[in-house]
């Protein structure tokens, strides 16, 4: 038993992920062997052995684990008794909690607005130049890496010396501020303006994702309206809020609610930029520090249920606009 | 025609018009004029490449400091390189060494079958979702979609008392179990969506020369689905490399990912950038290289379902 979890040379590992897959394959092939008979078997055999797999794995997954963790969000911290709404009135009276609360809301309103923002302008300006696909990769490769390397990445351009004849600044924003003859600032100390150049990052990593889909939208504009629009003699100012912003408007909510999404989520630049200290938690990072490190698995269960219920209204607004743009349609 | 020029002449006008006069373009001929009106004010074209030079300064100068000498790197800033330049490939030996090279292992050993699992599964739900006709299957197919939006966080403390109770926790299973069912909902969606788009009579004709359904999805479908199989393989690809939370939460220190060496290097050595710029760069550099080799596949997933967060 203890090959299969123990493994410690490379050799072993190697060995154990071959494993792993090939028994993977066994047990798939086993199963599509088994509802291989088209006359025999009924076709609801057929259809549970086809997404059977999927189904179960989702439920023991995401549909138990949410569940519980909703019920776990009524319990102690250790778990064994429950507590009401204690969890849930924490994270709105304590003053840490609350300043938590604050910074999510910065996070969720302005990645998306401006990340969709600088997106947008870059996509519409971009379009059809000469060096469009170059930019557009250089733009869009901050998407590729992780949030651990990304927050590496600005914690270096953010990086503090202290104001000393004999020491150079060697992150690039301060030394911007030397050449420019101010005084280097802690860009991620000082509170409350930490924040913003936490979230910085953030957009940083998703005006990438906003550009590709909105140019996308963009090329797909059919070539009647914008010709029609130039012969009526729109400037091009006027071409972009007049035309190009409404044809793409199903695009640009999508947009929007992916990045809230994915903002609402975020923890690893926090985890690996701040830690979360410095007043610069998110709920996201809260979560894992109460479940994980403060051991208070019960408001750490309430954190994740309050990130799940702030997901469900993105959600609605996206349905219902993208039911608008079929009606329309 | 030109001498006879006689304005109530209405057939010569015409013919004029049908003949001579400027023919409506085509569509590809229309982009191919508009473009070139772009192209001829070069304004866009600098300004479009110069905000993507600065957005990639970022990233130069940790790569620069990536292969400057310690002491360099503690004496001054990285630009100073390009007037002093003294490289060397010491920080990428000393971070490898430090934990760093075990980390890429257990990267590829934990993205592997973390990819290929999800995928597999994904593919025979999506096909049922798609073609399989049987009661509930509407209902079941919007329950999985609607199950994107449960955020992982919802799921780890129950997931985790779960691989505990089973004896599996720390080692590579709960990671490579964590993942596939995580995965699965935008797999399923964005498969399903791909093979709804197979052509019915294909499936169908299939099916009168006496396939089963097993035979349908491996000799008609599959070879069909390339692309958005890539599409969701490059997804799922840079989740499960990238990803920090679900490595720090399974994960034991055997089996941690670059990711979460690479983070603890950052609680631990905060200062010492020659180690953690080059830490950096070795976590970047496969999926860089991914991303780059399939870009267009990735593009096109991404437009055609939302991405996960």
């Amino acid at each position: 038993m203890d090959w299969f979890l123990d493994a410690e040379t490379t050799a072993h590992k190697l060995a154990l992920m071959v494993f792993a897959i090939v028994l993977f394959a066994a047990v798939m092939a086993l199963i599509l062997f088994a509802v291989d008979k088209p006359k025999k078997v009924p076709a609801w055999v057929v259809a549970a052995g086809f997404c059977g797999p999927a189904l179960l794995l989702v439920a023991i997954g995401l549909v138990y684990p949410a569940l519980r963790t909703v019920v776990d969000s009524f319990r102690s911290p250790d778990l064994s008794s429950f507590v009401g709404l204690d969890n849930y009135s924490a994270i709105f009276t304590t003053n840490g909690l609350q300043q938590v609360l604050g910074n999510t809301v910065l996070w969720v309103v302005l990645v998306p607005l401006i990340s969709t923002g600088f997106g947008l302008v870059y996509a519409y300006v971009v379009d059809r130049t000469r060096f469009e696909n170059f930019a557009k990769t250089l733009i869009f490769l901050p998407l590729a890496i992780s949030g651990v390397a990304a927050g590496l990445i600005w914690k270096f351009v953010y990086e503090y010396r202290p104001d000393q004849p004999g020491i150079e600044q060697i992150g690039l924003l301060n030394q911007l501020l030397v050449w420019v003859g101010l005084e280097p600032q802690q860009w991620i100390l000082n509170q409350p303006w930490n924040t913003f150049f936490i979230i910085a990052v953030m957009i940083w990593i998703n005006a990438g994702f906003a550009m590709t889909v909105l140019s996308a939208s963009i090329k797909a504009i059919p070539d009647d309206m914008v010709e029609a629009a130039r012969l009526d003699g729109v400037s091009g100012v006027q071409m972009f809020v007049y035309v190009t912003i409404p044809a793409i408007r199903p695009a640009l909510v999508v947009v929007l609610t992916t990045v809230a999404i994915s903002t609402l989520k975020v923890f690893d630049i926090v985890f690996v930029m701040t830690g979360g200290n410095f007043g610069t938690s998110v709920v996201a990072n809260e979560f894992y520090r109460q479940s994980f490190v403060q051991a208070n698995q019960g408001l750490g269960a309430a954190l994740a249920v309050l990130l799940f219920v702030l997901v469900i209204p993105i959600i609605v607004y996206n349905i219902r606009q993208m039911r608008l743009a079929e009606e329309v349609r | 025609m030109s001498t006879t020029a006689d304005p109530t002449d209405v057939e010569a006008q015409t013919q004029e018009k049908t003949f001579k006069g400027p023919r409506k373009l085509t569509r590809a001929e229309q982009r191919a004029v508009d473009a070139k009106q772009r192209l001829s004010s070069p304004a866009a074209s600098y300004v479009a490449l110069a905000v993507a030079l600065l957005w990639t300064v970022p990233t130069l100068g940790l790569l620069v400091t990536s292969v400057r000498t310690s002491r360099d790197v503690q004496a001054d800033g990285w630009w100073n390189a390009f007037v002093r330049p003294l490289f060397t490939g010491f920080n990428y030996q000393q971070a490898l060494d430090g934990g760093l090279a075990e980390g890429f292992l257990n990267s590829f050993i934990i993205t592997i079958p973390a990819v290929i699992i999800p995928i597999t599964i994904a593919l025979l739900a999506a096909y049922a979702f798609a073609w399989i006709p049987f009661p509930g299957r509407d209902f079941l197919f919007v329950a999985v979609f609607a199950l994107q939006v449960v955020p992982i966080q919802v799921t780890l403390i129950p997931l985790l008392q779960m691989y505990v109770n089973i004896g599996i926790n720390g080692s590579f299973w709960p990671v490579w179990l964590s993942h596939t069912m995580f995965g699965l909902p935008l797999a399923i969606f964005l498969l399903h969506n791909f093979m709804k788009d197979v052509p019915a009579s294909l499936v169908e004709a299939a099916r009168v020369d006496g396939a089963g359904h097993v035979t349908i999805f491996f000799k008609v479908l599959l070879p069909l689905l390339v692309p958005a199989i890539a599409a969701f393989f490059v997804f799922q690809f840079l989740w499960v490399w990238n990803d920090l939370l679900v490595a720090l939460v399974f994960a034991n220190n055997e089996s941690a990912p670059l990711t979460a060496k690479v983070a603890d290097l950052a609680g631990t050595r905060g200062n010492a950038w020659y180690l953690l710029a080059s830490g950096a760069f070795i976590a970047m550099v496969v999926p860089v290289a991914v991303f780059l080799g399939l870009q267009r596949f990735f593009v096109r997933g991404l437009l055609a379902g939302s991405v996960k967060g």
